[in-house]
């Protein structure tokens, strides 16, 4: 039985009863618990299922390597899969249930796969799920499916906040243990500014827990008087539950703060991720202790020795009334001294060693403790439930030597350091033999952008396990972050602590060493994904020599816990099997995050409203309160047309067109780009820029212009007027703005930088109104003002500034439609009361606005391109027919060169033309005009495409542009082109001006 | 995620703040060039392992763009300069040559 | 003129640090040699002020004027006098290479201010925001979440954040997202 001792759990308030459930079952606690402690303390030792075999599993560790101990959290929108037990802090009200079974955890169907595991070996779902392919939607797939992945997705939206956090320091200390505290406490005595994250709510690490003196007193006063210490620090910044997830090049360092997971009612975020850069990084992560591979090490009750130990110190919690230790070092000795002193029993300690401990273990010795020496377990027994073990010689091939009945088993292969956060950005390892573990090799150190290491390992994480050491290593470490920091250090000494004798650790593998097939196949290496010695026997056997490959072959390490407890026993056994040292097999790559963080906190602020930002003209909110029907346009949201009551889109589009085309409409053109260039080099600049010649332009005009990119394709396009003789303003597609802007910087800033050009993207700088329609100059005469928009005050492609109506205005006399049309900027700021001054003048004259919807059919009926949809960045202007638009005056501009190689002026090309169906349907979009026979892949030729087509309302039919091959010369041909349901429809080659070829309404 | 200084404004910025705009030094071939040399302008790129000189933009920050000498393998930054330039400055490819000897990129070592 | 209107017509919002639409700004964008004499005459005639050095705003007695580019100023006045600037400053500029434009419509600008100030904004933009680092008088172009923005220390420890008008609802939001009670940092 696991139960709550009455002494021990330092870490308790056991004033504050606390009550949480588990699978529907009410559970008490106390507060400082985490959940696993508590689990344990009401004797639920197991608390879940493996993957794979869905084998009952229990609590293994007791801090983030945890692999077994994972639960679905919460409820509604807070809840939250895999979340480890053992790191879960205890609150009143908390809900889990456990993972991987059906319908129960005490009964579960899915632990047939327990009894076939035979059947199941290493590649099993790689070797099985081959042929026959039309297996793969009906069989495969959805057994994998059913299968895969632990826990439940989340269904609700996530009910929590998030949020981001940058913030800049000289040396980050992960790792609030004693290593980190010294190393946090030199760094911050240099004066560097320093910031010390730990994990976990505590401070100090394992330290308290595996006892000792610093300087005299004990280690736990030692820990409060330097927390104290650096919190007195005014450049010391200290954050606990935060965990250093991930190091990143030039310093960049993630910290991941656990707000409000302890206290769910808190106000504020839930999470909030620090996105550090810093100078340098000290990494005090610890050590892992390592489990042992014998035969049944994943029965529930078999445990780190280490977090049996921290189960009773910190939390006043047993695993088991009589727990068996098994260790191939010194270290779990004092978990037997522990369970002694807190009254438990130990039967027997089982040294794997031949010749067994050190001081440690004389000491076991002289308290009555049996310890066997050369010893080790053959096999655990049991189900749900640790019953007996079966000890055996470590030697042999697991001949029984005796059975002896207990709870638990507390078992230590020895320790790795943590390595994750020096390797994550290149930090190189060393295969240390004595401790038998890779630690990092401070010769091999990630570097920074000026080629200089920034990361310093402190403590255990570098290799030494002795408190007196460790401490000194932490000191060490953090003079030497702040000296690399550029701060001056003047070295002290670290205070004293312990460095007891022990007896060097042996390696253990697998225990016995000879294990046989039948003892392997039960010895598990990787918990959560159910990887055995005998499944990484195989993969090596089967020609996975590489360690990369058999991880993924065998999903050695590629759980939630990445391999945290799995990682050096499985290279071990691979290197065996491949009869290699272990440093030839080498790891595989660490990589971020240390454990698993919420997307949540990933996401940060960007979510719901601002998932993105969105981008409102003047006229947004108008449009918003009459029911417009946004279509996005980069960021833009723009209306696509104006429903009334229960009007279909189709029948809005038409009817805003209808009007426009009878009366007036109105069009918020405000996202248009404009960006003025100016400068006395500014013609000869825009010469180059545009397809056109725009140094003539005479100042009051407009023209509209072509850009090319230096590959000859057209990429934007627009109306150009001249303000004076070295002032020009640009207008860009909707989507350009930014992007032409920064192309022609680039060009003025790169290229000719001797060139006098200035310019200034004033796209947002005025709202844009188009006024459109035979109505049009009547109702802005009607606002008044002293402007001349008549015929002659402001001819075609003519500008002008003066006032209309009330307004500051400058009127652009330009059409996109093929109608009267005037486009007017006003200051943006008098945007909207300019809209609702139009739509008040305008009303006899039955005007309505429309929406991009109706400007696409308008201009196509006029026959104008449309940039994206004539053109989709293989189209040159010659294609389009718009030679007209090209200037054979120039010696260059950009696009030029390219359009004069070979497959530019090719005759082959598609060209433009307009198609008409026969039966006046619309053209499906994205359809080709089908030729003769197939291509070399049995697909039917092509001649051609459609690149805009629409009903009509002016013309009521289909109407549509496309390139085909031969292009106007292929005028009145009748062509296919094909539908969605797999036939064709047939339609006329025809001028792509469908409206007004003479253009007589816009000049009117 | 590297940072880069600005050389027209003094930020060290992080990449968010910066736009990626390719190859540095590339030499414009316009009309009258023959089809070798505007291919090699058009489509010939260096992918080196090591040395790589590049340009960037300081998109959202002070707008310019600017030259980046740095390795691809070790992402050491061996300095930033400025775009109105044919070539890296001399003590830019010290610093490189003191990092690596006999390095080249393109007609630059 | 008819009535102008700021992008959020002065919307507020009070956390644990207070955000606010200052409404319509004057605002000046000049681009040219920051060093000729021309340009510090045109500057002073505007703000009373003298050319920033590198990332640093003036104050002068009529506006003030902020460092954007080596060639490129935003010069700050009352939204009504802009235009008047703008003619004023292109007359002292007369005869040399400059552009002047009229940009107050095409921004928002908000104010932070409260002890929480520096904390909302680090919790936006990759700058570091610390005392020593970014004091009054100080410019920043940077990104506020994800779009472009400006922020600049005033001596009264608040800051202002311009951004485009068009994003003005959308800056406003993750501020006020930022700001909200519960998410004090107590970093800076």
């Amino acid at each position: 039985m696991s139960t709550r001792l009455t002494t021990g759990g330092r870490l308790l308030n056991k004033a504050k009863q606390v009550t949480f459930s588990f699978n529907g079952k009410q559970f008490t606690g106390f507060e400082g618990d985490t959940l696993a402690s508590a689990l344990l303390a009401n004797d639920q030792m197991m608390m879940g299922r493996s993957f794979k075999y869905h084998r009952p599993r229990g609590v293994v560790a007791s801090g983030a390597e945890e692999p077994n101990a994972l639960v679905n959290m919460g409820q509604g929108g807070k809840f939250e899969p895999n979340q480890r037990a053992t790191t879960t802090e205890l609150y009143d009200g908390l809900t889990c249930t456990s993972q991987n079974h059906w319908p129960s955890l005490e009964f579960d169907v899915g632990v047939v796969n327990n009894y076939v595991a035979r059947a199941l070996p290493a590649g099993f779902y790689y070797k099985t799920f081959m042929a026959p392919a039309a297996a793969w939607k009906h069989v495969f797939e959805p057994i994998v499916r059913h299968s895969a992945g632990l826990g439940k997705a989340p269904k609700d939206r996530d009910a929590d906040r998030y949020e981001h956090f940058y913030a800049f320091f000289d040396v980050v200390v992960v790792g609030g243990g004693v290593a980190g505290l010294m190393a946090a406490k030199a760094a911050g005595q240099a004066g560097a500014k320093v910031l010390l994250m730990e994990q976990t709510a505590h401070w100090g690490g394992r330290a308290p827990v595996d006892g000792g003196k610093v300087d005299g007193v004990k280690v736990d006063d030692f820990i409060d008087a330097t927390v104290a210490e650096l919190e007195a620090m005014e450049n010391v910044t200290l954050r606990n539950r935060m965990m250093g997830a991930g190091v990143y090049d030039h310093g960049y360092i993630l910290g991941y703060e656990r707000l409000t997971d302890h206290a769910p009612l808190m106000e504020g975020p839930r999470h909030r991720l620090w996105r550090i850069r810093a100078k340098q990084i000290v990494t005090a992560t610890g050590a892992i202790e390592r489990p042992l591979s014998f035969a049944g090490n994943d029965i529930p009750g078999v445990m780190l020795a280490s977090a049996m130990r921290d189960y009773i110190v910190n939390f006043g919690t047993s695993s088991g009334d009589r727990v068996v230790v098994v260790a191939n070092n010194d270290d779990a000795y004092r978990t037997a001294f522990t369970l002694k002193i807190h009254g438990l029993e130990v039967p027997v300690i089982l040294d794997a060693r031949p010749n067994g401990g050190g001081p440690l273990a004389d000491a076991a010795r002289e308290q009555g403790f049996r310890v066997e020496n050369g010893k080790g377990i053959a096999k655990v027994k049991g189900g749900k439930r640790v019953t007996s073990v079966a000890i055996c010689a470590q030697a042999g091939e697991g001949a029984v030597l005796e059975d002896i009945a207990c709870d638990a088993v507390a078992m230590s292969g020895g320790w790795s350091p943590v390595v994750h956060l020096w390797s994550h950005c290149g930090g190189k390892l060393i295969w240390d033999e004595a401790q038998a573990h890779f630690r990092p090799d401070p010769d091999r150190a990630p570097t920074s952008h000026d080629g200089n290491p920034f990361v310093v390992t402190a403590g255990s994480a570098s290799g030494p396990l002795k408190l007196g050491d460790v401490l000194v290593d932490g000191q060490k470490a953090g003079e030497a972050a702040a000296q690399a920091a550029g701060f001056d250090v003047t070295s002290t000494n670290a205070p004293k602590g312990d460095v007891h004798d022990e007896a060097p650790l042996v390696p253990c593998w697998l225990m016995p060493q000879g294990a046989g097939p039948k003892l392997r196949m039960k010895a598990w290496l990787d918990y959560q994904n159910d990887v055995k010695v005998s499944d990484v026997k195989l993969a090596a056997q089967e020609g996975y020599e590489s360690v990369e490959h058999t991880k993924r072959y065998t999903t050695l390490g590629m759980a939630t816990d990445q391999g945290k407890l799995s990682n050096i026993n499985g290279l071990a056994v691979l290197s065996d099997a491949l009869n290699q040292p272990i440093p030839a097999t080498g790891t595989t790559t660490f990589r971020p995050p240390y454990t698993p963080i919420s997307m949540g906190a990933i996401a940060g602020e960007a979510r719901d409203e601002v998932f993105q930002p969105l981008r409102r003209t003047p006229v947004h909110d108008w449009h918003e309160a009459n029911g417009a029907f946004f279509e996005p346009v980069g960021h833009w949201r723009r209306p696509y047309c104006f429903p009334r009551g229960s009007e279909s889109h189709a029948d809005a589009v038409s009817r805003e067109i209808r009007q426009t085309r009878d009366s007036v409409g109105l069009l918020d053109a405000s996202t248009l780009g404009k960006i003025i260039v100016k400068g006395p080099d500014a013609g000869k600049f825009l010469n180059m820029m545009y397809t056109n010649m725009m140094s003539t332009l005479k100042v009051g005009k407009c023209r509209y212009g072509l850009m090319c990119n230096e590959n000859g394709f057209l990429m934007d396009d627009g109306v150009v007027a001249r303000i004076d003789e070295d002032t020009f303003l640009c207008h860009t597609t909707t989507g350009g703005a930014e992007r032409i802007h920064g192309w022609m910087e680039d060009w003025l800033q790169c290229e000719w930088w001797d060139w006098q050009v200035y310019t200034a993207n004033v796209t947002e700088q005025y709202a844009q109104i188009a006024v459109v329609g035979p109505n049009a100059r009547k109702v802005i005469e009607k606002l008044g003002g002293e402007m001349d928009v008549s015929k002659e005050g402001l001819a075609f492609m003519e500008w002008k500034d003066g006032k209309i109506g009330e307004f500051d205005a400058r009127a652009y006399r330009i059409s996109f439609s093929g109608e009267l049309s005037y486009e007017i900027a006003v200051p943006a700021s008098q945007g909207r009361a300019f809209w609702d001054a139009l739509l008040e003048a305008g009303e006899e004259f039955g005007i309505m606005p429309y929406g991009t919807e109706a400007l696409h059919v308008m201009r196509a009926e006029k026959g104008f391109i449309m940039i994206g949809d004539e053109t989709d960045g293989t189209v040159i202007p010659q294609d389009l027919n718009m030679q007209w638009a090209i200037s054979k005056k120039k010696d260059d501009f950009l696009g030029k060169r390219a359009q004069m190689r070979d497959h530019m002026a090719s005759e082959d090309r598609w060209k433009l033309a307009g198609f008409e169906t026969e039966d006046g349907s619309v053209i499906p979009d994205g359809a080709y005009i089908v030729d003769h026979g197939t291509n070399a892949n049995g697909q039917r030729n092509t001649q051609g495409r459609v690149t805009s087509s629409y009903y009509s309302p002016s013309l009521d039919r289909g109407i549509a542009m496309g390139l085909i091959h031969g292009g106007m010369k292929r005028l009145g041909d009748v062509v296919e082109f094909n539908k969605v349901d797999g036939s064709t429809v047939k339609a006329k080659v025809v001028d792509p001006v469908f409206y007004d070829k003479d253009g007589e309404k816009q000049n009117v | 995620m590297l940072t880069l200084q600005c050389p027209y404004c003094g930020v060290w910025a992080e990449e968010t703040e910066l736009h990626a705009e390719g190859e540095a030094h590339l030499k414009r071939f316009g009309p009258g060039s023959d089809d070798a040399d505007f291919e090699s302008y058009l489509f010939m790129r260096e992918n080196p392992k090591g040395v790589h000189l590049e340009r960037w933009r300081h998109a959202s920050g002070c707008g310019k763009f600017f030259h980046a000498a740095r390795s691809t393998t070790t992402l050491e930054v061996f300095g930033t300069y400025a775009a109105q330039t044919l070539e890296p400055p001399q003590d830019i490819k010290d610093k490189i040559s003191a990092k690596i000897p006999n390095w080249s990129w393109r007609e630059f070592s | 003129m008819s009535e102008a209107v700021s992008a959020l017509n002065g919307a507020s919002f009070e956390g644990f640090a207070k955000v606010e639409e200052t409404g319509l700004r004057g605002m000046i964008t000049v681009r040219g040699d920051l060093t000729s004499k021309e340009m510090a005459a045109a500057v002073k005639t505007a703000t009373g002020a003298a050319v920033p050095v590198q990332r640093k705003v003036a104050v002068g007695g009529s506006g003030v004027v902020a460092w954007m580019s080596p060639d490129e100023l935003l010069v700050v006045v009352d939204y009504d006098q802009a235009e008047a600037t703008v003619v004023q400053m292109n007359e002292v500029l007369s005869g040399v290479h400059a552009l002047v434009a009229n940009v107050s419509d095409a921004r928002a600008v908000f104010r932070l201010s409260g002890d929480g100030s520096r904390d909302v904004l680090a919790k936006l933009a990759p700058v570091d925001f610390a005392q020593d680092a970014f004091g009054s008088g100080g410019i920043r172009r940077s990104r506020i979440a994800q779009v472009p923005a400006a922020v600049w220390g005033n001596d009264d420890g608040s800051f202002e954040i311009i951004c485009f008008r068009s994003v003005a609802q959308y800056v406003f939001d993750v501020l006020k997202i930022s700001a909200q009670s519960g998410g004090e940092v107590g970093f800076h």
